[in-house]
């Protein structure tokens, strides 16, 4: 490698840092003043793309060929996505700043979703070609290597918000009242600062600038549907890395993830020892990395500090209901009428198809509700166990030839040893910080899978992964899968049944006062970190279970099994159902499965539909769908 | 007319004694070489106006935060044992027990289940994971809460319960694992003054028929006057003054240290303004 493609690739890392960094900087800004995680953040970014798209083909018909129809054009998406921002926020985040983070995170994952069918619906599934910007098209040369003119505007561009944002927030009156509100929004609101007010702007202005970002974006890439997952994940970990709240630190972690990214690149493909290593695979995981490592060492961040005052009553603690002769007859009511379908529904041989995947995600569901509901640790990467026990499992089996029920203590085991690893770190951090770790992680894993051909098959995934003969056998008078129906119901049933026994015993109770007063518990004797790390074993252990589970219902396993979206999806089947209960996981997996599938076949639109169920859930039912059911029973009775 | 100010107790071996402990915060020296003992069965008060380092004295000898220098040594029937550098689990386990300022419990739990928690923690069986919690040293916990006034409101969460009665609970807790010594940070702080008398009255009666120790903070000096038994007093981060309450009470350093001046002409010390 020259040295002049050396200066590109860190010419180009810049230009990555400008994007990361507007892509962040809202995002910090909304989560400093308000405490909100806001999950729409990605999808803000897209609609700015898509609204810079719109607004420059309408300018481009008004002033042909002149550079300001563009940046006419971004000003108008920044405009527009701000004015959506302030909208949000007094429609529907208002209503919940109080609410347990959790709510926060699911109304706001639920705006997401109803944001990408809205573009669906505004803009069509077809990738929109951005415009090539007058007077920035073509490239420089950087000493002989060719350099794109657009990149080397973005260059400036990401210092200059930068430094536009530090003037307003360090010279103006509302830049103090944000400070002010970043470090103690409480007190602020004492002094008389209309708080409503305070919160929509800077909801506004956050969301603006991921607006900003979306549409800058647009000449490098078209808009597209698929921009709000990898938006908001780079802008977590942006944000992360920097310190909530942080802007210097949110451009830091910027600079420091694209130079890592660039210096990938860079090396190249490297021999030692016998062994090549391709560095430029380490870039899709390159930030998570730097954000495993920046955390470990730096627990709340590059510039962060831990955060501000928070008075008032805290968000209700959450108290599983205690078993009664009547929830237990219920429950094996429930367990007998499940084991008979195979025989009820043998005309319907689809049910116990449904079925199956509704058991596994169940299971998936129950294993996250068990850190999160009694833990109070949000792992946002619980994927990962999952795909490790369906991976685990598949590559021992198809190298060994053994037979699958040796899946079933495979899989768990690599489970196991997954939460067994990325929970000892995991639980020295809480609250935001923690989640980010766990989807690091997460992350991590899922790149690994997908990059390493040779063992797990890449992109294309494993195949040929079948049950037991017995268990594909097809048994007169049932449902075809009834064999295998029946060994997936015995194994999530009485892996949900012991979960719910831990959580009773004396363990499951001093995982509950690790989140109710880490400081009691401390000073009564309870080493809290190394019991939440235990909880995070019993949780992967339960994943990997799950996983494995499914593989073999499928047959073929991909790496989307692993994929950010799929912790997600678990933890909306958890807060669907309600953290309350322990039946409210396995309820919130069961309408999500059975949603996504039959509204996934028959409704275009159903990602919105699922949304607006979740904003009603959230808006009107805080206690999930379980909360729901039991305060109809508690009305019923009185 | 009083000693000299090194808070050592009379009593034959004390069981905790304090020796050269000394805390900075960045350039601040929050606790300058401080002496003290507390001996077996006494009830000690640590006062001292705002930012004199008694919170800093106790989170040491909890264990929650690391002196600079200075020793802190508990008296075991195998002989003392260092206490600096150990995590508050661990000295917990050697029998000190720890109430806090803003009382801290656990919100999701019924009342009842706060003491087990302590008395499953005591017993080392948190690692235990088959059978309910629910049974495990109920009636051991159901005394507890009877010596505390709350055997009635064993099965309610205790979000349901007034702040007295959560000070009340978490006595009981902290009492929970037979503890030689007792810390309680400002124990009566956020009660009404009624209340105040007999959350002391009550941990005076239990801590006597058990034989132990507390060192306690506390900024009303009626409930000091009237419940402590030797009184020592910290005025930036150096130890000024230590005797009987009586002795306290007429000592200047102590009326310079709260007021400015010594020179109070016989008037009885006001004691909310000194909090």
């Amino acid at each position: 490698m020259t040295s002049a493609s050396l200066l590109v690739q860190i010419l180009t890392g810049l230009a990555g840092a400008s994007t990361l960094f507007l892509t962040g900087a809202g995002l910090s800004l909304i989560f400093g003043v308000t405490r909100v995680v806001n999950f729409a953040h990605g999808s803000l970014f897209m609609v700015g793309a898509y609204l810079g798209w719109t607004a420059g083909e309408w300018l481009r018909a008004l002033l042909p060929g002149s550079a300001a129809g563009f940046w006419l054009a971004t000003l108008l998406a920044t405009l527009g996505v701000a004015a959506l921002g302030a909208l949000l926020e007094t429609l529907i985040l208002r209503r919940i700043y109080r609410a347990p983070e959790l709510f926060q995170l699911l109304a706001t994952f639920a705006v997401a979703l109803v944001l990408r069918d809205g573009c669906l619906w505004l803009w069509g599934a077809e990738d929109l070609l951005g415009p090539r910007v007058p007077g920035l098209t073509g490239a420089l040369s950087v000493l002989g290597v060719p350099f794109p003119r657009y990149d080397a505007a973005l260059i400036v561009i990401g210092p200059a918000v930068l430094g536009l944002m530090h003037l307003l927030l360090t010279r103006t009156h509302f830049g103090v009242l944000i400070r002010a509100a970043t470090q103690d929004r409480e007190m602020v609101s004492a002094l008389g600062v209309i708080e409503s007010r305070l919160f929509t702007s800077v909801f506004a202005i956050g969301a603006g600038l991921a607006g900003l970002a979306g549409a800058l974006q647009l000449p490098r890439e078209p808009a597209n549907l698929g921009l709000d997952l990898p938006a908001i994940s780079d802008a977590f970990v942006v944000v992360v890395i920097g310190g909530l709240g942080s802007l210097p630190g949110a451009f830091l972690a910027a600079l420091l993830i694209s130079l890592v990214k660039a210096g990938c690149v860079a090396l190249g493909t490297v021999e030692l020892g016998g062994y090549s290593f391709a560095f430029p695979r380490l870039t899709l995981v390159a930030e998570f990395i730097v954000m495993a490592i920046v955390l470990v060492v730096r627990p709340y961040g590059l510039m962060g500090r831990p955060e501000g005052a928070l008075r008032g009553p805290a968000a209700s603690p959450i108290r599983p209901e205690p078993e009664t002769p009547r929830s237990r007859a219920l429950w094996g009511l429930a367990i007998a009428a499940l084991a008979l379908l195979p025989w009820i529904a043998s005309a319907s041989p689809y049910t116990t198809v449904a079925l199956v995947d509704v058991f596994c995600f169940a299971l998936f569901a129950m294993s996250l509700f068990f850190i999160m509901g009694p833990g109070g640790m949000h792992s946002f990467g619980h994927a990962a166990y999952f795909g490790l026990g369906a991976y685990g499992a598949a590559i021992v089996l198809k190298a060994t030839g053994w037979s699958m029920m040796w899946g079933l203590l495979i899989g768990p085991l690599a489970g196991f040893v997954g939460a067994l690893i990325f929970g000892w770190f995991s639980v020295r951090l809480s609250g935001v910080y923690l989640a980010m770790l766990t989807l690091a992680f997460g992350q991590i894993v899922w790149s690994i899978i997908y990059q390493w051909d040779a063992v797990t098959g890449g992109s294309n995934g494993l195949t040929g992964l079948w049950p037991a003969g017995w268990l594909s056998t097809r048994y007169p008078g049932v449902t075809p899968n009834a064999a295998y129906y029946l060994l997936t119901l015995a194994c999530v049933g009485s892996a949900v049944l012991v979960l719910r026994r831990v959580l009773d015993a004396p363990f499951g109770l001093a995982v509950r006062a690790g989140r109710d007063s880490p400081l009691r518990a401390e000073s009564i004797g309870i080493n809290v970190h190394r019991i939440q790390w235990m909880a995070f074993c019993v949780a992967g252990t339960a994943a990997g279970l799950a996983g494995v589970l499914y593989a073999f219902s499928k047959g073929s396993i991909a790496p989307d099994l692993v994929h950010v979206g799929r912790s997600i999806d678990g933890l909306v089947m958890v807060l669907l159902g309600g953290v309350e209960s322990l039946a409210g996981p396995l309820i919130g997996a069961a309408a999500f499965t059975l949603l996504q599938d039959s509204a996934g076949r028959s409704f275009d639109y159903w990602r919105a539909a699922t949304g607006a169920a979740m904003l009603v859930v959230v808006l009107a039912f805080p206690q999930g769908l379980a909360g729901l059911a039991r305060s109809i029973r508690g009305r019923a009775k009185a | 007319m009083t000693r000299p100010a090194t808070g050592l107790a009379s009593g034959p071996v004390p069981l905790l004694s304090v020796r050269g402990l000394a805390r900075a915060f960045g350039g601040v020296q929050a606790v300058r070489g401080v002496d003290f003992d507390i001996g077996a069965g006494e009830l000690l008060a640590l006062i001292g106006p705002n930012g004199a380092g008694k919170s800093t004295c106790f989170n040491m000898i909890n264990g929650q935060l690391r002196p600079d220098r200075g020793s802190i040594q508990l008296a075991r029937p195998e002989g003392p044992r260092e206490l600096v550098g150990l995590a508050p689990r661990t000295v917990w386990r050697l029998g000190v027990g720890r109430t806090f300022q803003i009382a801290a419990v656990f919100g999701s739990m019924s009342v009842i289940e706060n003491v087990q928690m302590a008395l499953l923690s005591h017993a080392r069986e948190l690692l235990a994971f088959w059978r309910p919690a629910r049974a495990r040293h109920r009636s051991r916990a159901l005394e507890l809460l009877a010596a505390v006034g709350l055997a009635d409101q064993a099965e309610h969460p205790v979000a349901t319960l007034a702040y007295g009665q959560v000070k009340a609970l978490e006595l009981a807790v902290a009492l929970a694992h037979g503890p030689r010594l007792l810390l309680m940070d400002e124990p009566t702080a956020g009660m009404a003054p009624a209340e105040r008398g007999a959350l002391m009255a009550l941990t005076r009666q239990l801590v006597t028929e058990r034989g132990v120790s507390v060192l306690f903070t506390e900024h009303s000096m009626d409930v000091v006057f009237a419940f402590a038994d030797r009184v020592i007093v910290l005025a930036r981060g150096e130890l000024i003054a230590q005797g009987s309450v009586a002795e306290v009470r007429e000592d200047v350093r102590v009326r310079e240290a709260y007021f400015g001046s010594g020179r109070l002409h016989g008037a009885p010390v006001n004691t909310e303004r000194a909090a």
